[in-house]
């Protein structure tokens, strides 16, 4: 009743609010004021429904939130969906299958779209060790991305050097940039560090624009080479097919990788980190070290997708590296949920894919493209997937004697 | 016998405010010991300078490891402190609330174990093996401390008690010499506390260590300790048997107040 209450009075706040705007018109030609009330009812009505709405979900969450804590380690139910392979086994198989017939079906410019995807999935990946696991926001993530595409942009320019070779080298440069960054920022915690790593990327990003000797400024590198299948250039549609199985091997192998880093020693050392830094000092673990491995492992996946970026466009400029990127990055973990490898997936599949379906409501895309992450973020403020932890197996029935 | 920690003169400034006045403590093999003293005296700051945390200002820190040698601790980290053989819980419960209580064992083996990036990343035998010995061990543990029951729950969703001894599982973990409990009964009911007075000495006993702790519960105190140290304002104001210190007048004055004359 009282949310009832509260919605009516938010309407009528915003029509009040709406007034001036939405209702008086003055035609200047005809020289008369149109009253149109008609505009009142609707903001009124869809105040009315939206302020509701808001009100029973936020009311329900925290409903959600107090039987949680009461109720001890109940698990969300995409955590339960995980952790049942009679439910996921099928369903990974036919992805699986789709994933691998979709450039036959599919027209290039939606293999073109996958391809991005898939390259977003694994820039997730990467962050998500540095800011999921690990707790460190970092907000200049596409500084490393960047590395790596200069990487191969100038490799190839200068010297000729080819796109596989180049591969290692760009995830090497990412992780080196990553501990460059790192270091002076150890000490630097949320948002400190935040600014930091903010400034960071926008540094390299002016760098790269204004050092025209070293990276060709604004105008940036083109003709990059594609990567090449046993010494063959393919024809420009066969090789974005070739990309895209790049980056299906690509995102499976970082998966494969993340995931068995996430339940190591070094994966639950930056859990560790994330939840208690002083707490995790104490309990033996090596803080730089610790960071500084987050910081050359997330960094490193940048580099790599860097690299493919370049091979991918081939061309390369500052302005594929700017700040929205590195946000859209961090959305992709936030709204996946931080730290979960299933959720990040999602988030980023999500986040790239959502407005290229929209484009069917041009205007309206960006529109309701942010109207569904904030619903996200106020039904599931902990990500699409969250809370999963590994459930180890230990000798039962064995005497505690060492 | 052998004094595993001898604290000599350790002070402790915070800007003009001296939290720690030339301060002389040591612990013997097999000791237990209580640090005790009114709210403020300075008892946290002492642990938190003898594990790392803190860089005194003076003094000398020295321990005398199991494997003979003596080691000087003033600067050290205090990961590298855990390393050596000292570990702590925490006035302020320090859990990692969103891992597991096992998991929170596990982190505790950190420091002992090897396993890399590419060890993870790869699972060869002798990561895995590694790996099987942290949960066995974390999960002796959490037996021994009788947290059996809730291994995979969320360490923030068990009761007050519980996570107390969590932590002394989580401290034990690292395989100590020298065990630090700051105030490790605050917030349990007495039944909890008497419980919890012969775990520590059931520890003792079996991990042969030696035990420094903090608490207020004097009941606890005087029955569990072999020797009591006294602290008021940053000093060490008495020291002895727990019957000594009980009949010092300066310890009945800095409890009791100035007026009260026993
Ligand atoms: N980091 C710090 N910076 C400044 N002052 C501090 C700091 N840590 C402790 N102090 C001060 O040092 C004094 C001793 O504090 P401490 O926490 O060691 O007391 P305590 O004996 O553990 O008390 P309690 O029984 O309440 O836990 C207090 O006056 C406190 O304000
Ligand atoms: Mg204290």
């Amino acid at each position: 009743m009282d949310n009832l209450k509260k919605a009516i009075l938010t309407s009528l706040w915003f029509m009040f609010l709406t007034f001036p705007l939405m209702v008086v018109r003055v035609n200047t030609i005809e020289k008369i004021v149109q009253w149109r009330f008609m505009n009142m009812v609707y903001v009124g009505v869809g105040a009315f429904v939206l302020s509701y709405v808001w009100r029973y979900l936020l009311a329900k969450r925290q409903i959600g939130e107090s039987r949680d804590e009461t109720g001890g380690g109940r698990r969300s139910f995409g955590a339960r969906l995980l952790s049942e392979p009679r439910l996921y086994v099928p369903g990974l198989a036919a992805l699986g299958l789709a994933a691998l017939a979709f450039p036959l079906a599919g027209s290039m410019y939606q293999v073109n779209i996958m391809i991005t995807a898939l390259i977003y999935v694994v820039l997730a990946l990467g962050l998500n060790i540095v800011v999921g696991l690990s707790g460190l926001l970092v907000l200049g993530y596409a500084a490393f991305y960047a590395v790596g595409a200069y990487t191969y942009a100038l490799l190839n320019h200068h010297f000729g050097l080819g796109f596989w070779t180049v591969l290692p080298i760009g995830a090497g440069m990412g992780a080196l940039f990553g501990i460059l960054l790192g270091t002076p920022v150890l000490r630097l915690r949320g948002d400190y560090l935040a600014i930091v790593t903010l400034g960071f990327g926008e540094i390299i990003r002016l760098v790269l624009e204004n050092w025209s000797d070293f990276s060709m400024g604004p105008s940036g590198i083109s003709g990059i080479d594609r990567p090449s299948l046993f010494g063959m250039q393919l024809s420009v549609n066969g090789s974005t097919i070739y990309m895209y199985y790049i980056m299906i091997g690509l995102m499976l192998l970082t998966i494969f990788f993340t995931n068995r880093l996430k339940n190591s020693r070094i994966g639950r050392a930056w859990i560790a980190l994330r939840e208690d830094e002083i707490a995790c000092q104490a309990m033996g673990i090596d803080k730089t070290r610790t960071k500084l491995t987050a910081f050359a492992l997330g960094a490193a996946w940048a580099g790599l997708m860097g690299v493919v970026f370049a091979g991918k466009t081939v061309f390369v400029n500052p302005a594929s590296f700017t700040f929205l990127e590195s946000a859209m990055i961090l959305a992709m973990v936030v709204l996946g949920g931080m730290g979960s490898i299933v959720g990040v997936v999602l988030g980023a599949l999500v986040l790239i894919l959502l407005p290229e379906f929209l484009r069917d409501f041009a205007l309206y895309r960006m529109l309701i493209f942010g109207a569904a992450m904030v619903l996200v973020m106020v039904l599931r403020p902990q990500g699409l997937i969250s809370g999963e932890r590994k459930v180890y197996r230990f000798q039962a029935g064995e005497g505690s004697h060492e | 016998m052998n004094k595993v920690l001898s604290v000599t003169n350790l002070t402790m400034d915070f800007g003009g405010l001296r939290a720690l006045n030339e301060v002389d403590l040591d612990v013997r093999q097999g000791e237990i010991v209580a640090l005790i003293g009114p709210n403020g005296a300075g008892k946290t700051t002492f642990f938190n300078c003898i594990t790392g945390m803190y860089d005194p200002t003076e003094g000398e820190v020295l321990v005398l490891t199991p494997g003979g040698a003596n080691v000087r601790l003033n600067g050290m980290k205090p990961n590298k402190v855990t390393e050596i053989g000292l570990a702590r819980t925490f006035q302020n419960i320090r859990l990692f609330s969103s891992m597991t209580v096992l998991e929170n064992v596990m982190i505790g083996r950190h420091c002992r174990s090897r396993a890399g990036v590419l060890g993870a990343a790869l699972r060869d035998p002798r990561t895995r093996r590694e790996e099987q010995e942290i949960v066995d061990r974390s999960y002796a543990l959490l037996r021994e401390l009788g947290l059996e029951n809730s291994v995979n729950e969320f360490a923030r969703n068990l009761p007050y008690g519980a996570q107390r001894r969590l932590e002394i599982a989580r401290a034990l973990a690292t395989e100590p010499f020298l065990l630090l409990l700051d105030e490790p009964a605050a917030g349990m009911n007495p039944q909890e506390t008497m419980q919890l007075k012969d775990l520590v000495l059931g520890i003792r006993e079996r991990y042969q260590l030696s035990i420094l702790l903090i608490e207020h519960d004097m009941k606890m105190v005087m029955s569990l300790s072999d020797r009591i140290f006294v602290m008021e304002y940053g000093q060490m104001i008495s020291e002895g048997s727990p019957a000594e210190v009980s009949r010092d007048p300066q310890v009945i004055r800095a409890y009791l107040g100035e007026d009260h004359h026993a």
